[in-house]
């Protein structure tokens, strides 16, 4: 009998901060066995947010660099553009994301930068304490929503992945989720694919992967694995939003 | 004879792998690791077919299947 | 060195910044310096380097993080307000140990202000708007010729130390046209030794890299800093930078950076002609500040005269160096008028007569006010403390 599983090399074997059950912890397992299976541990970027992936690049077996809130897509830029054989990939949650640094996300997208945005999608604020994130849904409470979300005054989810759809340079976006095996395998071959595509010189590609937060939707696990399936997934509804190879035009 | 190992001093006892394993020989230990989890444990080792769906759900790589 | 040729004050600065090696420019167009991301924009293609119009100034300051961490020249432009939003950006790099060149062309503010030349942001270069501990080398140009020269040097330092660069010029500088010359052989930047904490594609040689701001173990912060502080006290020794004109044996000795000290040094040449012993002294580190030079030249002279496109900011640290041996007024010219050199020269004159003529201090303009406010009532002042 020998183990059939292993720690991927591209992860560094400590143990992470992150809460029992968080999904950020399974989706730096799967970047780590991409980066091994691309062969690319000698020239990955990993760009870390403010949030509770803070310390995402020190769990890399890579270079990283760790900036200011919300601008991640805007230090991959300058990484990439002053350095194209690096392999750059920006990991961010909510808030970074999605909140302030929504236009940085945007313009990446729209200049077609020929990076990998991995956004991790949970609807609450983490490192914080469980504020109100632009992707918390109608209803569900928050610290600055005790009453829970309410549309008349804080408006409703954003779904990134429909929106950033609609730019004309971005190649690859596909949402998934870390929730149960099937949907890890399927989250799996999306970050991989958002990997290969920068390998290969495609484009700026995108994925956003759905994730428990127990602590701060206060829930064990298994509890929090309900919301995410009946109703995160109604919200964000998973599956590709955009995927193109190199047109034409990009020879 | 496929089996599990759980790393004690890695798990942090989610639970989440007893949920995902299709055959349900996962449980959660009664006693508490030196880390202050109660960790999982292969509870019922005959069921086991080292599918790897538990390490698949594990986010802190506590698990190694062996088959 | 190269040929004499007539410049634009941007695009002599934006050559050579390129001609010091800079391979990535990202910027936000702001007046008075949009120049400089458009020369940049095609002058970047043609040596092989990256040009990044940026959706903002935010954005652009952390794309300079991006590539400065990569170990390539990198740099960004704006104009004060820009700058203002680039303060956490600043922060980051100075906490991050990154090299690199900011330049602010200077405009009235505060606020949207106005689009002409100023020196109001003194205080926010020297001191620093973002936030926590930290300097950012400041150099300050006068002439075309030196903003086409600067990138060069400021890199240089820049690099040595692992401290950003700033060059604090104004829109008056940055929009003249001026004979000059560049007094250096064009860099090229693979020649330049890549730093060994640079990001960027391990041939196997290292360990991996990680660039960041922050130091959460116990006392490790604290350490940074310090280690960063001691880099800082080398730079004040060693980076000092300064011009003097007629100073040998001056009564009245101007100060004043940029734009200010060509119409103070037309002026002290005015002054001269009617007798006045009156000599100029230009700070071109506004940080490091020449406090040093400054306390020597005190114990010679007997005023000194600060010659300042805002409400006097570097006259602080004027004071600070002369430390009370000589009084130290102020001609200031805020919301981007520019100075003019009689006006100037009759403040030379109040300097040594005694009269308050074209010199500024708050208070006088305090007594002048119409006081429009109402006056408080007399129940709260009673209990209350006089702010």
């Amino acid at each position: 009998m020998k183990p059939i599983t292993k720690r991927p090399e591209s992860l560094v074997d400590i143990p992470t901060h992150y809460c029992p059950g968080c999904g950020h912890s399974v989706v730096h397992r799967l970047i780590g066995e991409t980066i091994d299976e691309l062969g690319i541990r000698n020239r990955a970027v990993c760009v870390a947010p403010v949030g509770c992936a803070v310390f995402a690049d020190k769990y890399f077996n890579c270079d990283g660099i760790q900036g200011a809130h919300g601008r991640g897509p805007a230090i991959a830029t300058g990484i990439k553009r002053a350095n194209p054989d690096t392999i750059v990939f920006s990991y961010q949650g909510d808030g970074d994301l999605a909140s302030i640094g929504m236009a940085e996300t945007v313009h990446s997208a729209v200049r077609g930068e020929k990076i990998t945005v991995i956004f991790i999608n949970n609807t609450i604020y983490g490192m914080t304490g469980g504020q109100m994130a632009p992707t918390t849904l109608v209803g569900q409470v928050a610290t600055t929503a005790p009453h829970g979300r309410n549309p008349l005054l804080q408006g409703y989810p954003i779904n990134v992945s429909e929106m950033l759809s609609q730019i004309k340079a971005v190649k690859y976006i596909e949402r998934v989720s870390v929730d149960s095996p099937q949907n890890v395998i399927k989250a799996k071959k999306a970050i991989k694919k958002a990997f290969k595509n920068q390998v290969d010189g495609v484009g700026f590609s995108f994925v956003e992967v759905l994730s428990i937060c127990p602590t701060n939707w206060h829930a064990d696990p298994l509890k929090a694995l309900e919301f995410l399936r009946n109703d995160m997934m109604k919200q964000y509804p998973l599956g590709v939003f955009k995927d193109e190879g190199k047109t034409q035009e990009d020879k | 004879m496929p089996k599990i190992e759980v790393d004690e001093m890695r798990c942090k006892g989610c639970k989440l792998c007893t949920k995902a394993c299709p055959k349900g020989c996962i449980a959660m230990s009664d006693s508490f690791s030196r880390t202050g989890y109660y960790p999982a444990k292969l509870a019922k080792p005959e069921a086991c077919i080292g599918c790897g769906m538990c390490y698949l759900v594990c986010p802190d790589l506590a698990i190694t299947v062996f088959k | 060195m190269s040929e004499k040729v007539l410049m634009k004050g941007n695009e002599a600065l934006a050559e050579g910044a390129i001609r010091a090696g800079c391979r990535f420019f990202a910027g936000y167009p702001i007046t008075p310096q949009n120049e400089v991301p458009e020369y940049m924009s095609w002058r970047q293609e043609e040596v092989g380097g990256a040009f990044v119009q940026a959706e903002s100034e935010l954005a652009s300051i952390n794309m300079v993080f991006g590539a400065a961490a990569t170990g390539t020249r990198s740099m960004t432009s704006s104009s004060s307000p820009g700058i203002s939003l680039m303060q956490e950006g600043i922060s980051y790099m100075a906490g991050a140990d990154l090299p690199c060149l900011i330049v602010n062309m200077m405009r009235g503010g505060p606020g949207l202000g106005n689009i002409a030349g100023a020196q109001g942001d003194y205080m926010q270069a020297t001191r620093g708007g973002g936030n926590g501990d930290y300097r950012v080398l400041v150099f300050a140009p006068y002439s075309v010729e030196e903003l086409g020269n600067f990138p060069k040097m400021a890199f240089e330092v820049s690099e040595k130390y692992r401290i950003p660069a700033m060059i604090l010029a104004d829109g008056i500088l940055g929009q003249m046209m001026e004979g000059m010359s560049y007094n250096f052989e064009p860099v090229d930047p693979k020649t330049l030794k890549k730093p060994s904490w640079a990001l960027g594609v391990n041939d196997g040689t290292r360990k991996k890299n990680n660039v960041s701001s922050y130091g959460l173990a116990e006392g490790e912060l604290e350490h940074m800093v310090l280690k960063r502080a001691e880099r800082y006290a080398l730079i004040e020794r060693d980076e000092v930078r300064y011009e003097e004109r007629f100073t040998e044996d001056a009564d009245v000795i101007l100060v004043a950076y940029g734009i200010s000290a060509r119409a103070g040094l037309a002026a002290v040449k005015m002054a001269r002609e009617k007798g006045i012993k009156a000599g100029l002294f230009r700070p071109i580190t506004l940080w490091p500040f020449p406090t040093k030079r400054l306390a020597e030249l005190a114990q010679k002279c007997k005023a000194m005269l600060c010659v300042e496109m805002s409400l006097g900011q570097m006259i602080v640290d004027v004071k600070l160096a002369v430390n009370g041996k000589v009084p130290v007024t102020l001609h200031a010219r805020p919301g981007a008028f520019f100075p003019v050199a009689e006006d100037i020269e009759t403040a030379i004159e109040s300097t040594l007569n005694g009269k308050k003529e074209q010199l500024f201090t708050l208070s006088d303009l305090a007594a002048k006010a119409t006081n429009t406010c109402a006056k408080p009532s007399d129940t709260i002042c009673k209990e209350g403390t006089l702010l």
